[in-house]
């Protein structure tokens, strides 16, 4: 059955992309275990003349139940409604309202239930006595209960938008359209003040916002009694949605004072679990992903790995070795042994590049199969009137998801989802190692290839510049989605 | 570090060519209770190396596992019990791991293992 399916105006890209993955949690087209996954994709379609970044979309799911799982559970679905009517004016809304068969209707009309209209609108303000009036309007509606504001049996939503051309740099995204339906689920929001990084205890640089965490782990399909597993842990920011969703967590981090000390006992990573009542990581640990200590023969234990790594704009990868010693004009500095046991040993820079390279293949070892990792990937936002960007690949790993959040002008970052869809082989596992050797014989070449830093920072080409007029004439890019959503 | 973890690590040092199991020198282990999720365990128990396992949980003074286990064992209530607590409620809260090959120590504080190599062993 179609339903429809009205988002909260931001983070554009994620929307359809956590709907899916719920759906795929809800397993709201059977339990098929096979392979064939892939052919389980939504149905989804939009309103006429509507832009695809509109926020109403209608989606075809299977029942209500399934509906209201995905819609409660989502962090960007304002709410999934059962749609009683629609028109471009109030006559046809009534007309098409009428029209509605009335045994899906006057269930949720008796004498013996409760109900409640909410008058919404995008794109314009309706006044509260032109909501009233409005709700007046539908009093061809047979409705026999009575109105319960607080919490009522049943909530009924009218929801309008407006042919507003183009406003704020946004293109015309909806036409006026008015929509009327009972809900049947949403997101719960409440969540968001509750783990907002502002009132967090431990906190690092780069914790991540607490609603695009949710929505990795979201995508992640985290839940009861599968583990999920950070190798860039930091504080902890990530893992903790991935606990609020019933998952076991367990972080690993190169950092020993971020993960062991925090800034005392009562303001570290275990202390940031403790805060929202969450189970405690399964475990946490000190490693380098570029020489993980996992044992040999160990693989398939994580159920997801969600991570943002380090890409070095904001703030660096570290790996082991010192600098010297990875551009070969040092050998390895000989630890004496009455010095061992306090001994700190030397990171150096990590680049972009060796640090994918080394999640992928960790990820595709580890990960269980049909289960999923989930990372953050920057690109640089010049490159993007070539179509399509180039994301990392891996033979045993499909990308399902890429949902990209602008940023600045310069660079924007995109959530990748990827699926396990092949065996972790012998010849895998070994090219993966030769190409871990090139990466330590070309340390400093890759270290420099991979610099987004500079790329993000360094003034413009002043070129580009000059050509300003030619450069202008190109197919504008959809800037306003990171400067006004 | 809880045994789960104790079972997944290994001496990663180069040239070491078994680094598993990780032996446990024990200085303070602790017991944090936690709710038992018995598909987690149905779905970790066939990762787990069970002699390192059952060998691990009685150095930290926890001799009810069986010597061998396998699958059949999960239908009981008892065994369930008794592997969730030696899997996730037995803590061990300072120590080390000692690489079973060649000896080098590494720290356990906090119940964080540090597992990074030194210069000279990566």
């Amino acid at each position: 059955m179609w339903y429809l399916c009205v988002f909260y105006h931001r983070l554009l890209d994620y929307r359809k992309a956590e709907v899916e993955s719920l759906a795929e949690l809800f397993r709201v087209f059977g339990d098929d275990d096979g392979d064939n996954k892939e052919s389980s994709s939504l149905e989804w379609r939009l309103p006429q003349h509507h832009h695809p970044d509109s926020p109403f979309h209608f989606v075809n799911l299977p029942s209500e139940d399934a509906a209201r799982s995905i819609a409660n559970r989502s962090i960007l679905v304002k709410g999934i409604y059962e749609l009683w009517g629609e028109g471009s004016s109030y006559e046809g809304l009534e007309e098409s309202i009428r029209c509605y068969p009335d045994e899906r209707k006057l269930p949720y009309l008796d004498s013996g239930s409760t109900f409640k209209i909410t008058v919404d609108c995008f794109g314009k303000v309706i006044s509260f006595q032109e909501q009233n009036d409005r709700i007046k309007g539908l009093s061809y509606i047979p409705f026999k209960g009575r109105a319960n504001l607080r919490n009522p049996d049943h909530n009924f939503w009218l929801m309008e938008t407006d042919d507003y051309g183009t406003n704020n740099g946004l293109p015309p995204v909806v036409q006026r359209r008015i929509f009327f339906g009972r809900e049947v689920g949403g997101a719960d929001r409440k969540l968001l003040p509750t783990y907002q990084l502002k009132s967090r205890t431990y906190l690092g640089p780069t914790a991540m916002d607490a609603e695009i965490a949710f929505l990795m782990a979201n995508q992640a399909l985290a839940t009861p009694g599968k583990l999920v597993y950070d190798p860039f842990v930091g504080t902890g920011s990530i893992l903790i949605a991935a606990a609020h969703f019933g998952a076991m967590t367990m972080g690993a981090d190169i950092d020993i004072r971020v993960v062991r000390d925090g800034r005392g006992p009562d303001c570290n990573v275990w202390s940031n679990f403790k805060q929202y009542g969450l189970p405690m990581p399964v475990a946490l640990l000190r490693a380098d992903n570029n020489l993980p200590p996992w044992r040999p023969g160990l693989k398939e234990i994580f159920d997801a790995i969600i991570c943002d790594p380090p890409y070095g704009v904001r703030a660096g990868g570290r790996k082991s070795g010192g600098r010297k010693l990875l551009k070969g004009t040092v050998d390895p500095y000989t630890v004496p042994d009455d010095k061992r046991t306090d001994h700190i040993p030397s990171t150096a820079a990590y680049s972009l590049v060796e640090c994918v390279h080394d999640l992928l293949d960790l990820a595709a070892r580890m990960i269980v199969m049909g289960g999923r990792l989930v990372f953050f990937y920057p690109v640089l936002r010049e490159d993007d009137h070539v179509e399509d960007h180039h994301y990392p690949e891996h033979p045993c790993f499909k990308l399902i998801a890429t949902s990209e959040q602008i940023l600045s002008s310069r660079y924007s970052r995109v959530l990748l989802t990827m699926v396990k869809i092949g065996p972790y082989t012998e010849e895998i596992a070994e090219a993966a190692q030769l190409k871990h050797i090139e990466f330590r014989e070309n340390h400093l070449k890759w270290l420099e290839d991979g610099n987004l830093h500079s790329a993000v920072f360094s003034p413009a080409d002043p070129q580009m510049a000059a050509a300003g007029d030619s450069s202008l004439s190109r197919e504008p890019k959809p800037k306003y989605r990171g400067k006004y959503v | 570090m809880r045994l789960l973890t104790h079972n997944m690590l290994s001496s990663n040092i180069k040239g070491v060519a078994n680094g598993f199991p990780l032996r446990i020198e024990v200085e303070k282990v602790v017991e944090k209770k936690v709710e038992l999720n018995a598909d987690f365990l149905r779905n970790i128990f066939p990762k787990i190396e069970w002699k390192a396992f059952a060998e691990a949980a009685r150095t930290l003074g926890y001799a009810e596992l069986p010597e061998d286990a396998d699958s059949s064992f999960l239908g009981s209530d008892d065994f369930l019990d008794k592997f969730h607590h030696a899997l996730l409620e037995l803590h061990l809260e300072e120590g080390a791991l000692i690489c079973p090959e060649t000896g080098r120590r590494f720290p356990v504080n906090k119940g964080i293992p540090n597992m990074l190599l030194h210069e000279d062993e990566g």
